[in-house]
């Protein structure tokens, strides 16, 4: 990936156009994964702010949502500020986002009584400005919505976190529709990383980015978020893990 | 349209004695005595007398006669209103912009456009007469589309709430008995001997010859509780709430119109609440239109706020809820509950973080009446689904976690779902596990964590033991199950198998 500083010449007419289009002079930035095999492969090197990313789950995550949710209470954890996480399905466990450096005091809940509310209020928490990150755990996102999504973020500068999770395994076809979200990812869970004793070890996660503006897809196997949210490329190699391989559910 | 609770507190005379004189023990009957003339008679019992026998009308000596050891207090109407009226007062601040007094023992309002602050109707409802209870008043409550119909429910139902939606009024109101019509006593009697009983006979009666016999007052009560004539409640005002408020010379309609005058009178009351030091918590816009309605809006803020730009957007998001009919005539903003706010200084270093006020964001949403909004904090409690407990999205930081020694699942269930396995005891994790139809070889497992019953929470979790594993299938799906029981002792559970939760 030549894109970050190779290429002086393209930046520099990125500049130039952004300056002739007159277009708020919002300093882009970003919120590294702090591995350098993910963030080299994000343009700027991280996830960005003012933009929504989206994160489903494989295999038997796309129903429970379970490692997306922990990834991107990783993220939400690596901000400042409060989070705002909007749910319909109020099955999320606390003590695990604190696990993962997610302070109950920074978290406040949102719970629509219907699942339709979510994206209501995600739009507002992604419009008020000054929080750290947005969750929202969302069933349907067609396009239309995660465009207005997408301005709401850009205008804000808050990074927005859409969780896919479906009813049922069928549906969860729905990811192949496209999104405004700039940056899609799967995240299936994978067997822990092998102790020399009897136990469960590190839980490791194979984390697919199947789109990203102005950058190219990629698979990493990662080891889960530790206590301060924050991810590492599994070390353990034996399984072929810098190639990229397809996700035992995506089929 | 209206929504309009009655609220009836049927022995408000005797509750009101017993709030101020609490040496009259709680099983001794009571009795309040009213004078005519020289006859003294009953005009009020609780429901111990009730239970022995006596009645609304009965004579004094009779009653002394029946019943030994009655207390008895002599009646004093004029205090039984202002009892009423303190009652109506606090409902005012707690539920309605519109409340009215109901003499001589209820309260009406009209909650449309309020009921979402108290989480529905019905929660509205239950909420209400819990409190009246806690406070020693026992009431029925009834919503319904008219203050006849809700009015005649509330005195003749039996159970302490009830729901009617909008529409379903006339189905509702026609197995009521006369009395519940407010008329006079004379009409009731009159109307028995030709021998209407309930009130759906009644109204399917000519009204021609009703009009001709009783005059037109019957057809009117009808019609106020079917809703085809309108019956505005005139609602209290106590003097020290802060009001502002602005009259058209022209009747105005547009929303722009109503919004840009929303702004304006924000302004003047935050200038009169910053005069005195204060904060609302509830506002009230009250709109009064051409033809002589009132509507009302209600807005609640989860903390004191006296920002223009806060309280201002909390209205205008619900604009769409004003309808101006005609035209309205005049606009009232009343803050109906205040708590003293004092100015507080910001933040002027320069390395400071800025901090945030998600108050606003949390009132926005807690106003639309869709969403439940909280944090979570740590319980001192092994057991799991006893560890967190939901506070306000705007209490104060707690700043404590949860111990963070051992892993926990971060989806858990509200009820744990019973699995089959194959597993060797007392203290061996599952071989295998069948949960929803499919069957799961464990590869790998953590565990024991025994977690012990809380015999202070129930006695019969004295013994009871629950034993969680982790653990992870051939997929790499990590879950958390638990035994009911330590593996040997009956008494500690019934040894069968659980699944809590799923790890990532």
């Amino acid at each position: 990936m030549a894109q970050n500083a190779a290429n002086a010449i393209i930046s520099d007419l990125r500049d130039r156009i952004q300056h002739l289009e007159g277009t708020v002079a919002r300093a882009k930035t970003v919120l590294p994964f702090g591995v350098r095999e993910i963030d080299g492969r994000l343009p700027g090197g991280g996830l960005a702010y003012g933009a929504i990313h989206e994160f489903a789950g494989g295999g038997a995550g796309a129903i429970n949502g379970a490692a997306t949710a922990l990834f991107v209470a990783g993220i939400a954890a690596r901000t400042k500020g409060k989070v705002v996480w909007c749910l319909a399905r109020p099955d999320l466990f606390a003590p695990a986002l604190a696990q993962v450096g997610l302070h109950p005091d920074r978290v406040i809940y949102v719970e629509a009584i219907k699942e339709e509310f979510v994206l209501e209020s995600f739009e507002e928490a992604l419009r008020f400005g000054g929080l750290g990150a947005v969750v929202g755990e969302v069933v349907r996102l067609p396009m239309t919505v995660s465009r207005r999504l997408q301005l709401a973020a850009e205008g804000s500068g808050t990074v927005g976190l859409v969780i896919r999770r479906w009813r049922r395994p069928t549906e969860a076809g729905d990811f192949g529709h496209p999104t405004a979200a700039t940056s899609r990812w799967r995240i299936s869970v994978l067997p822990s990383d092998p102790l020399p004793v009897p136990g469960v070890g590190r839980a490791r996660w194979l984390a697919e980015l199947i789109r990203v503006k102005a950058g190219e897809s990629a698979d990493f196997v990662i080891g889960a978020c530790d206590d301060q949210g924050r991810i590492s490329i599994s070390s353990d190699a034996a399984d072929g893990s810098d190639q990229t391989r397809r996700s035992l559910h995506s089929g | 349209m209206t929504r309009v609770v009655s609220v009836f507190l049927p022995t408000l005379p005797t509750d009101r004695i017993r709030r101020a004189d609490p040496s009259i023990p709680a099983e001794a009957p009571l009795v309040i005595v009213a004078r005519s003339g020289s006859k003294r008679w009953l005009s009020a019992v609780d429901a111990n007398a009730a239970k022995l026998g006596l009645h609304v009308g009965m004579a004094a000596a009779k009653a002394r006669a029946l019943v030994q050891g009655l207390h008895m207090v002599d009646a004093d109407p004029a205090a039984d209103l202002a009892a009423l009226e303190r009652v109506t007062l606090w409902a005012l601040s707690q539920y309605s912009p519109v409340v009215a007094a109901d003499p001589p023992d209820g309260i009406v309002m009209d909650t449309e456009g309020a009921d979402h602050l108290q989480g529905g109707e019905e929660l509205m409802l239950s909420g209400l007469v819990n409190r009246f209870r806690a406070r020693g008043l026992p009431a029925r409550a009834v919503i319904a589309d008219t203050w006849g119909a809700a009015f005649g429910l509330a005195r003749s139902m039996r159970a302490e709430t009830k729901v009617i939606p909008t529409g379903k009024t006339a189905d509702a109101v026609a197995r009521l008995p006369l009395s519940s019509l407010r008329l006079s006593a004379e009409a009731i009697v009159s109307l028995r001997t030709l021998g209407f009983k309930t009130i759906g006979e009644l109204a399917a009666t000519a009204r021609a010859p009703l009009i001709l016999r009783f005059g037109p007052e019957i057809g009117r009560r009808l019609d106020q509780m079917f809703g085809r004539v309108a019956e505005p409640i005139d609602p209290i005002r106590c003097p020290e709430i802060i009001e502002v408020q602005r009259a058209f010379a022209e009747p105005i309609a547009a929303a722009e119109t109503i919004g840009k005058y929303i702004a304006r009178l924000v302004t003047k009351l935050c200038l009169e609440l910053q005069a005195k030091g204060l904060g609302v918590r509830r506002t009230d816009l009250i709109v009064h239109r051409v033809d002589n309605t009132i509507q009302a809006l209600r807005a609640g803020t989860a903390k004191p706020v006296r920002d223009v730009v806060w309280l201002t957007k909390l209205l205008r998001d619900r604009i769409e809820k004003i309808d101006p009919g005609f035209g309205i005539e005049k606009l009232c903003l009343a803050a109906t509950m205040v708590e003293p706010l004092d100015d507080k200084q910001m933040a002027s270093s320069l390395v400071e973080d800025a901090t945030v006020d998600v108050g606003a964001f949390v009132d926005v949403l807690g106003n639309r009446g869709t969403y439940r909004i909280y944090r979570f904090a740590p319980v001192a409690s092994d057991v799991p689904e006893r560890s967190v407990q939901r506070i306000s999205a705007v209490a104060a930081e707690v700043g404590q976690t949860w111990p963070t020694v051992w892993p926990r699942p971060i989806r858990l269930m509200d009820r744990p779902e019973l699995i089959e396995v194959m597993a060797l005891l007392p203290d061996h994790p599952p071989v295998w596990f069948t949960w929803r139809g499919k069957r799961r070889r464990v590869k790998r497992a953590d565990g024991p964590e025994r977690i012990f019953g809380e015999w202070w929470q129930r006695t019969s979790e004295w013994t009871a033991v629950r034993d969680y594993f982790t653990v992870e299938d051939e997929a790499g799906e990590r879950y958390w199950i638990f035994r009911s029981g330590d593996g040997v002792d009956p008494q500690t559970g019934s040894h069968r198998w659980f699944l809590h939760g799923t790890f990532a």
